[in-house]
């Protein structure tokens, strides 16, 4: 009997060794590389599939799968599949989590494979958009999206609240936030909504960026150490936000959810790549202006997404291939008719104009030309997620009419500091 | 098995007792297959990576013995979480019993289209959990439904999901409405198990509606409030859903509750090993309440068969 199991256990494994070894052998000759997105869009897909198709005619062997995930757990879920054995080839990474993506050693580094990509040209993507993807002078993740953050006005109601709009207050040389906000305002009171930061929802607390490093505020100081929340420009900034929420109704407050775009609301802050979202029945008046001066002068902030391959894939190697020829000079145009791109020489009207046919050249050159040249990046950090959760319950208590800015700002800086500082 | 028989002869391998145990075993293999891959070997597995460190995007995963056990002490945070679980459970068991047992009271009279009524209330428990929380999210914000149906008589409702003490109530009383259903049901069936004889003889003795209900239905159903009792606190230990899309824990921490805190910890902070640290304590807590009210029966539950 047990003679008998042991020669069926024996002949099983042969058996199934004998296709494993087949299945290696035939996995060799096709490879199946699999990118984790989150965007489901149907015009992204074709591009990426007709990217995928280009890279066939070099490596017949290759096929790509475009794997999109939702955008709200997407880091989540993609961890996810890493911890369960399941790790995409490639990936999209938000800025928020590069840091993470960078410093864990998980991404396969890209910088020698690109040099070695005939015409790639890396010197032509700008320092300051690959700074976030660096590690010791190796690029981890390439970034194919840099997209300003930017003010999209609805001028039929701003004007029919009585307000001005962006474009006058532009052409009269005033353009800050102090006006900004009291056009906003005027439209609040009348009924409407004011200004509305995309994505916000008192929850993405980094979404405010876009306003306070008007105020040369910021999370943390430059090595990421230090709680910066309760420096002056920062209090000053929040007080002025909170003034802007509670007490002119500038903007929606806490459970309020407003879309601009459904065409009731004045401005809203966001990227320019949500400009697709202008509605195509019952347009409105719209505009796309660059951010206000804020007392600390004229900035600008974008918003980025890398895409890296993954060290530890069986085909790293095809991946991190694909990947060079995915972004190289001739497909980033490809890719720059949805994202804003970080080569220099795609970074011109002309170029632009034909992958933005909505902009105009003024709204080309002002918001995305110039907001891609000198934005910052949105803050980020290494284990941002609980640095994220952790001041955002703090920042909870800011968001009440008789909240106390200072006092909150310094329990904020409390509970995050011993995250920061490890 | 007679130690008498013959050693020469050779005794059959399958006797009629073995032939008895390995048909039941069989019959027993599909769901004890299943809890072996699905419950015990995750547990097990639960176990051992709350005694590592695993980082996933750096793939490193090491030994740490008790580390995640002191961090679980030392955990700032933890005292609030498990206040907010507590007071979710209290919340939750006391409305969703005493609402439970209220209406299968009032369903159980004879009444016309009491059968419209029953589907009524129990409709919510097969509805999509996250479906009927998505709903209620509308409803429960600030410009949202209730509060819009409250300005028109005149009221100025609250912020509900935005502030602490709304915050809590929305989130049990959400799960209240959508689950109530279910012990209702349950009650029902125990009330219709109750003899209608034993009601009679008390109205002969004069006895009130109140005492009769006291004396008569509540001790018939105690095993079935006793059970319903466990799994609706069980059941409220593991609320994560709800929490998830009405309030994402906030505002700041007041309904991050023990499952939802362990979700962030593991999947969104990616500290896989302190989330398993966490679980062992939820998996000891929910042990330890189940036997407490476990014993409390012999104190409690009559007429249990």
């Amino acid at each position: 009997m047990t003679k008998h199991l042991l020669k069926t256990t024996a002949a099983t494994a042969g058996i199934i060794l004998g296709l494993a070894a087949a299945g290696t052998a035939w996995a060799q000759d096709a490879v199946n590389l699999r990118m984790t997105i989150w965007s489901a869009n149907e015009a992204h897909l074709a591009m990426f599939n007709e990217i995928a198709e280009g890279f066939k005619a070099t490596h017949p062997n290759v096929s790509v799968t475009f794997e999109p995930l939702p955008f709200d757990s997407y880091t989540t879920t993609l961890t996810t599949q890493i911890a369960g054995g399941n790790p995409p080839d490639l990936a999209w990474i938000l800025e928020t989590t590069a840091a993470d993506f960078v410093n864990s050693g998980a991404l396969a580094p890209l910088t020698d494979a690109f040099a070695a990509t005939e015409g790639y040209d890396l010197a032509d993507v700008s320092e300051k958009a690959t700074a976030l993807w660096t590690k010791d002078g190796q690029l981890y993740a390439y970034p194919f999206s840099t997209s300003p953050f930017a003010i999209f006005a609805n001028n039929d109601v701003l004007k029919a609240a009585g307000a001005k709009t962006p474009a006058e207050l532009i052409a009269a040389g005033e353009w800050t936030w102090d006006n900004a906000f009291a056009s906003a305002a005027t439209v609040g009171q009348s009924g409407k909504t004011g200004l509305v930061v995309r994505d916000f929802k008192f929850q993405t607390w980094q979404n405010l960026a876009s306003i306070w490093n008007g105020w040369g505020a910021a999370p943390w100081s430059a090595d990421g150490k230090t709680c910066t929340f309760t420096d002056p420009a920062m209090v000053n900034a929040l007080t002025a936000i909170h003034k802007a929420i509670f007490t002119d109704k500038a903007m929606p407050g806490p459970g309020e959810d407003i879309d601009f775009f459904a065409g009731e609301t004045g401005m809203t802050i966001t990227q320019i790549s949500r400009a697709s979202l202008l509605p195509k029945e019952n347009p409105f008046d719209w505009d796309l202006v660059p951010l206000p001066a804020g007392p600390a002068g004229e900035y600008s902030v974008v918003g980025q997404a890398g895409v890296g391959a993954f060290a530890k894939g069986a085909n790293k190697d095809v991946a991190v291939e694909f990947l060079g020829y995915m972004t190289n000079a001739e497909n980033s145009k490809k890719l720059a008719q949805f994202f804003p791109p970080a080569r220099a020489s795609l970074l011109n009207a002309e170029t632009l104009a034909s992958t933005n046919p909505l902009l105009s050249p003024e709204q080309i050159e002002n918001v995305v030309i110039s907001g891609i040249a000198n934005g910052t990046v949105l803050p980020g950090h290494t284990n941002f997620a609980q640095i994220q959760q952790t001041i955002r319950a703090g920042l909870d208590s800011l968001w009440v009419p008789e909240a106390d800015v200072a006092a909150v700002l310094a329990n904020v800086c409390s509970s995050v500091s011993p995250l920061l500082a490890r | 098995m007679s130690a008498s028989a013959s050693p020469n002869q050779k005794r059959p391998f399958w006797t009629i007792a073995r032939r008895d145990a390995a048909a039941g075993y069989i019959f027993i293999a599909p769901q004890l297959i299943g809890i072996i891959i699905f419950v015990l070997v995750p547990l097990g597995l639960v176990f051992w990576y709350s005694l590592h460190e695993w980082n996933v995007l750096a793939a490193s995963f090491n030994f740490v013995g008790a580390a995640n056990y002191q961090m679980l002490l030392a955990d700032p945070n933890l005292p609030q979480v498990l206040v907010a679980s507590a007071i979710f459970s209290a919340g939750l068991v006391i409305l969703n019993m005493s609402l439970a047992l209220l209406l299968a009271v009032l369903l159980d009279q004879k009444l016309k289209g009491m059968v419209v009524f029953r589907t009524l209330f129990f409709s919510p428990v097969v509805v999509s959990l996250v479906a009927w929380t998505i709903v209620w999210s509308f409803l429960l914000q600030n410009n949202g439904g209730i509060n819009g149906m409250l300005a028109m008589l005149g009221i100025e409702g609250p912020n509900w999901l935005r502030t602490p003490t709304t915050a809590m109530i929305s989130v049990v009383v959400v799960q209240v409405f959508k689950n109530v259903g279910l012990n209702m049901i349950l009650f029902l069936a125990a009330l219709q198990g109750v003899p209608k004889e034993l009601y009679e003889a008390a109205r002969v003795d004069g006895t009130g509606a109140f005492k009769q209900f006291r004396r008569i239905t509540l001790p018939l159903i105690s095993p079935t409030i006793l059970l319903t009792s466990i799994i609706t606190i069980v059941g409220s230990l593991q609320v994560f859903a709800q929490i998830a899309v009405l309030t994402q824990g906030g505002p700041g921490m007041t309904t991050t509750v023990l499952v939802y805190y362990l979700y962030q910890q593991a999947f969104q902070f990616h500290f896989f090993g302190y989330g398993s640290t966490l679980s062992i304590l939820l998996f000891v807590i929910v042990a330890l309440l189940t036997f407490a009210q476990w014993q409390l029966r012999k104190r409690i539950v009559f007429y249990e068969n």
